[in-house]
């Protein structure tokens, strides 16, 4: 595209400019706020305004949320529960993109009867609000054994994020000729050999998306997290609500913004640091169905 | 692929018989345990809400039938229309801007603009973030006391007024605001990496026979994009019923409960209220909607491709 | 091996605290939304009690929504046959559980420790299923209390009002001094905070017993509901607009800083009093909601305490409900959360005036029959009916055009459907 559509006059220029410079803004004024409240004293943020910087900036939010704010009867901050999450988003992660990668195989390369019924079944899947599925999900879950273990909530994660893997997966490879598959075939290749030989190699870029987009889900789900984790073993989500919904005392805004931006760096790195490959991966055929 | 074709082929024949059987199998192996998992965790428990739903449940589970009666009930329920209702509001406007304003900023971002990849990421990152603190911040800054109300009166423009969150005929489209805001910034990823897979060649056609740029977005390059509108509307559409989060960190359903929204009104009620028959009979009808609106959809889509 | 480390870690606890005694060490896991001020170190007291006597606490905290979160999660692990040992239950909900066969019978420590004598009926009534206690008090809140800041009303020359006319006059004149006469947050439980109040006045305990115990149609669908709804408007009338979404802390905070003169809360309110230093009596006044003089609403907390089947737990559990109403936690907890101990043979001193103006009306109530349960905070009827009216009235709240006439036959309609 872009070398086909030539530089255009001046003024047209001037104007994308402006609406992707006003665009940005708009988009980072949230974060903006976020920041620069987590950096005041309460006394500024009450007097002051919202976009006004800090008068005397401090880290007293940061130290606070991380490490002396209460959530519960325990005053450790959110560090313990951030660990947590990494116990539960990294397995859960790993797990339900493995399975979607064999499933969008199996089911772009594979196809038997009815698998494109099941595929959009997996796919109908998706949009089940999930405050429907808690309390049987919480029966099953005491009846294998697994209920408030880590266990269970990686599980949970599992089941309901494979819908979303498998078909990142399934439109990916799709995309990749047929042709390439039956000559492995006809060489001999087998189910596995294909898929470690050939397909692999190649999904990289599916890879990034699938792991990025589940990591985001599973960090930020909170739902799940309070409902399947057992007190010492909550995900930080919980954590930061706990946090928030002070029921008493004077609010601590810095306090609640710097927690709250705790909770949300790891998917906001990954997405810095990792939103090329993502865009690289939606690129190389995720989309295009 | 070297390693295959090197591979003797006598030792692949050899074993053929049982080895054919296995890989016959074997797709439908892979594929059975998300099956298994999915059609109970998905299926079963639907199932289970729908035998709820003609149940007088009330504070746990009972399985004491009674046929339409809590369907009977919603239907009466004031409540549950003004969260029907918002449902369509809020899913509507938050789809169509969605698009509108995902495929204009990618558009705009496709004409060889310097610094891509930083604008990219900070039209990207409201996504990283979840709906709590999206929420939590919104709210703060729609506060007409706290907020950009109070902003403006302390630069000088004291006539400002902007109070749609306490506003109970309003508020609903703040909630609007605040996930457009979120998930925008991924559709226009998603239509971005569209553009760029677009061939040139057919739009360097067009330039010579004389279409101006508009003309050649609107009915060239955008219809061939169909599969990412596609994609796209899955996405939001997944976003639209899941903003559950959203709506309880910003107004929790208020002013009133004008902001209700049907998975808030399950929520409340088979978990707070003890009306479980009630609550799912709700989640039954938000599914059946579900259902109606997207499987016809979803078939359309698909089998368009099929025959591609 | 995770119970087995427990256990270890509960005997080294127990082994610091108490090294002479060979106590076999329970564990206690509590749900409670107790997470923030006063209400966490009262908490956390606890929990020093409980190790004190050599056994483990499981902190298993879950907040917001007053509550709403916790019981969800308390839902699933009952189903998935996992309760915790104790959870923050309240009111009618208690008898609910029990019913569905959660709970453990405590009559053991009960008889022991002479319950039935040290806390006052009504309330132990609600804390026993079929004659058995199931759950233990914490604390008795009044919920209907008026809050004022004095200087605002001496500022407008107004006296603190003592009847809903009063009110009026005394918002209307602070309103053309330019203060916001009522300061209040639009959330539902609020809206039927206030209405609670408002309804106690216009009704009185007997018929306010009728309509929302024993939800006597005669009362609910009457002319004079429709009156404590036009009434309701009227104070309603004198909140900000920007009420909607606010918390309740944050509306005593504009009571704090003189922006309002007055809110109508429960007396958790006087936790952010305390917590910008303020004094009752002098920074701050106490008095009972306009019209509502000698009458009570009574809030109560509780933990409801579920069966178990480890022995040491159990001994746990026991243990816990006994310190709960023990002089030394009641104290300090009630102190903590501006309630009041249920206990009625407490010695009040420590307290602040408030405080011992509230357990002076506790009694004298309990004997002239002005003692109710609040409906806005679940003593009075199930989560259902509470729900129903609460959507009600709430909704009447955000009608631009309120009509007290509709929205009585509304509040018939929705507590039958409900019955």
């Amino acid at each position: 595209m872009t070398d086909v559509v030539r530089t255009g006059f001046r003024p047209s220029r001037i104007a994308i400019y402006g609406v992707l410079l006003l665009a940005c803004l708009v988009y980072l004024i949230p974060l903006i706020i976020m920041l620069i409240t987590s950096f005041k004293t309460p006394l500024d943020i009450r007097t002051g305004n919202l976009l006004a910087l800090p008068t005397d900036w401090t880290v007293v939010g940061w130290t606070k949320a991380w490490s002396e704010a209460c959530t519960g009867v325990q005053c450790n901050g959110v560090s313990g529960y951030f660990w947590n999450s990494f116990k539960m988003t990294v397995p859960a992660v790993l797990i339900s993109t493995l399975l979607g990668a064999f499933n969008g195989y199996v089911l772009s390369k594979w196809k038997f009867k009815g698998s494109d019924l099941l595929f959009g079944m997996l796919l109908f899947g998706c949009f089940v609000p999930f405050q429907v599925v808690l309390l049987p999900m919480a029966a099953t879950l005491g009846k294998l054994g697994l209920a408030n273990t880590t266990t269970g909530l990686v599980l949970v994660h599992v089941i309901y994020g494979v819908a979303f893997t498998t078909l990142f997966f399934r439109n990916y490879y799709v995309a990749i000729p047929d042709a390439l598959i039956k000559a492995a075939r006809l060489d001999g290749a087998g189910f596995f050999t294909i898929f470690f030989r050939i397909l692999l190699p190649l999904s990289t870029p599916i890879f990034m998306v699938s792991l990025i987009w589940q990591f985001t889900q599973i960090w930020n789900d909170f739902l799940f997290g309070v409902v399947f984790a057992s007190g010492d073993s909550q995900p930080i989500t919980v954590a930061l609500n706990n946090l928030v919904n002070t029921s008493t005392g004077v609010k601590e805004y810095n306090v609640d913004m710097a927690a709250a931006m705790i909770a949300a760096l790891p998917t906001l790195v990954v997405y810095i640091v990792a939103g090329k490959y993502f865009i690289r991966g939606l690129t190389a055929g995720s989309v295009k169905g | 692929m070297e390693h295959i074709q090197r591979r003797p082929a006598g030792v692949a024949r050899a074993s053929s018989g049982l080895m054919d059987g296995l890989q016959r199998w074997l797709p439908k192996l892979v594929v059975a345990p998300t099956f298994v998992l999915v059609g109970i965790g998905i299926y079963g428990y639907m199932l289970w809400t729908g035998v709820l739903s003609f149940t007088s449940s009330s504070f746990l589970p009972s399985y004491d039938f009674i046929g339409l009666g809590q369907y009977a009930k919603l239907m009466e329920s004031e409540r549950w229309l003004v969260a029907s209702k918002n449902l369509a509001i809020f899913g509507g406007l938050f789809i169509v801007s969605c698009l509108l304003i995902g495929v204009a900023l990618a558009i705009f971002l496709d004409q060889r603009i310097r610094q891509e990849g930083a604008i990219r990421t900070i039209y990207l990152y409201p996504m990283a973030l979840s709906m709590i603190v999206t929420g939590t911040v919104w709210r703060w800054i729609l506060n007409p006391r706290l907020g950009l109300e109070k902003l403006m009166h302390d630069w000088g423009w004291t006539s400002f007024s902007f109070d749609w969150l306490v506003d109970s005929d309003l508020a609903i489209y703040t909630i609007v605001m605040a996930a457009v805001w979120q998930a925008s910034g991924f559709v226009m990823a998603l239509f971005l990496a569209g553009l760029r897979g677009v061939d040139s060649s057919i739009i360097r056609a067009a330039r010579v026979d004389g279409a101006s740029l508009p003309v050649i977005y609107c009915r060239i390059i955008l219809p061939s994009l169909r599969p990412v509108f596609f994609s796209s509307v899955m996405v939001l559409a997944h976003i639209a019923i899941k903003s559950f989060d959203l709506v309880m960190a910003m107004t929790a359903g208020g002013p009133g409960y004008s902001t209700d929204l049907p998975a808030v009104f399950m929520y409340s009620h088979t978990f707070t209220r003890g009306q479980m028959g009630l609550g799912s009979a709700s989640a039954m009808l938000m599914l059946g909607a579900i259902l109606a609106l997207l499987v016809p959809y979803l078939y359309s889509e698909l089998r368009e491709k099929r025959h591609d | 091996m995770k119970q087995c480390k427990r256990h270890l870690t509960a005997l080294a606890v127990s082994a610091i605290l108490l090294p002479a005694s060979a106590v076999k060490a329970g564990e206690v896991e509590v749900l409670h939304w107790w997470t923030a001020g006063g209400e966490a170190r009262a908490a956390a007291a606890l929990k020093e009690m409980m190790e004190k006597q050599g056994h483990s606490w499981k902190d298993f905290a879950v907040a917001g929504g007053g509550g709403e979160a916790a019981m969800t999660v308390l839902k699933t692990r009952a189903v998935s046959g996992n309760p915790p040992a104790a959870a923050q239950i309240k009111g009618l909900d208690i008898r609910e559980w029990a019913e569905l066969g959660f709970l453990t019978n405590l009559d053991s420590v009960a008889d022991s420790e002479n319950w039935d004598r040290l806390i006052p009926p009504m309330i132990s009534d609600v804390m026993k299923y079929e004659g058995e206690y199931v759950a233990v008090p914490v604390n008795v809140h009044r919920v209907n209390w008026l809050w004022v800041n004095p200087e605002v009303m001496e500022d407008a020359g107004v006296e603190i009002p003592a009847t809903l006319e009063e009110f009026f006059e005394v918002a209307d004149t602070l309103k053309a001094e330019g203060y916001i006469p009522l300061a209040h947050g639009g959330q539902p439980w609020q809206d039927a905070t206030v209405f609670d109040a408002v309804a106690l006045a216009e009704l009185g305990p007997d018929d306010y017993r009728k309509a929302f115990v024993d939800h006597d149609m005669d009362v609910i669908n009457s002319e004079k509901m429709e009156t404590v709804f036009s009434q309701f408007a009227r104070v309603m009338s004198y909140v900000d607009e920007d009420a909607a979404g606010r918390d309740w802390n944050t509306a005593t905070g504009m009571v704090i800083r003189g922006e309002a003169a007055m809110q109508i809360m429960g007396d958790w309110a006087k936790g952010e009093f305390s917590a910008a230093d303020l004094t009752p009596g002098e920074d701050y006044l106490c008095a009972p909601a306009p019209g509502t003089e000698g009458q009570f609403t009574f809030n109560v907390d509780s933990f409801a305490m579920f069966s178990l089947t480890e022995e040491d737990d159990i001994k746990a559990q026991k243990d816990l409900a006994r310190t709960i109403l023990e002089p030394e936690f009641q104290t300090l907890f009630n102190q903590n959360k501006g309630s009041i101990p249920v206990r009625t043979d407490m010695d009040m001193g420590d307290f602040d005036t408030c405080a011992q103006a509230s357990m002076e009306t506790f009694r004298s109530s309990a004997e002239d029959g002005g003692l109710v349960p609040s409906f806005s905070h679940g003593l009075a009827t199930t989560s259902y009916i509470q729900g129903q009216i609460f959507d009600v009235v709430t909704n009447f709240v955000n009608d631009r055009n309120p009509d007290p006439a509709k929205t009585t036959d509304q509040l018939a309609a929705a507590i039958q459907s409900a019955l």
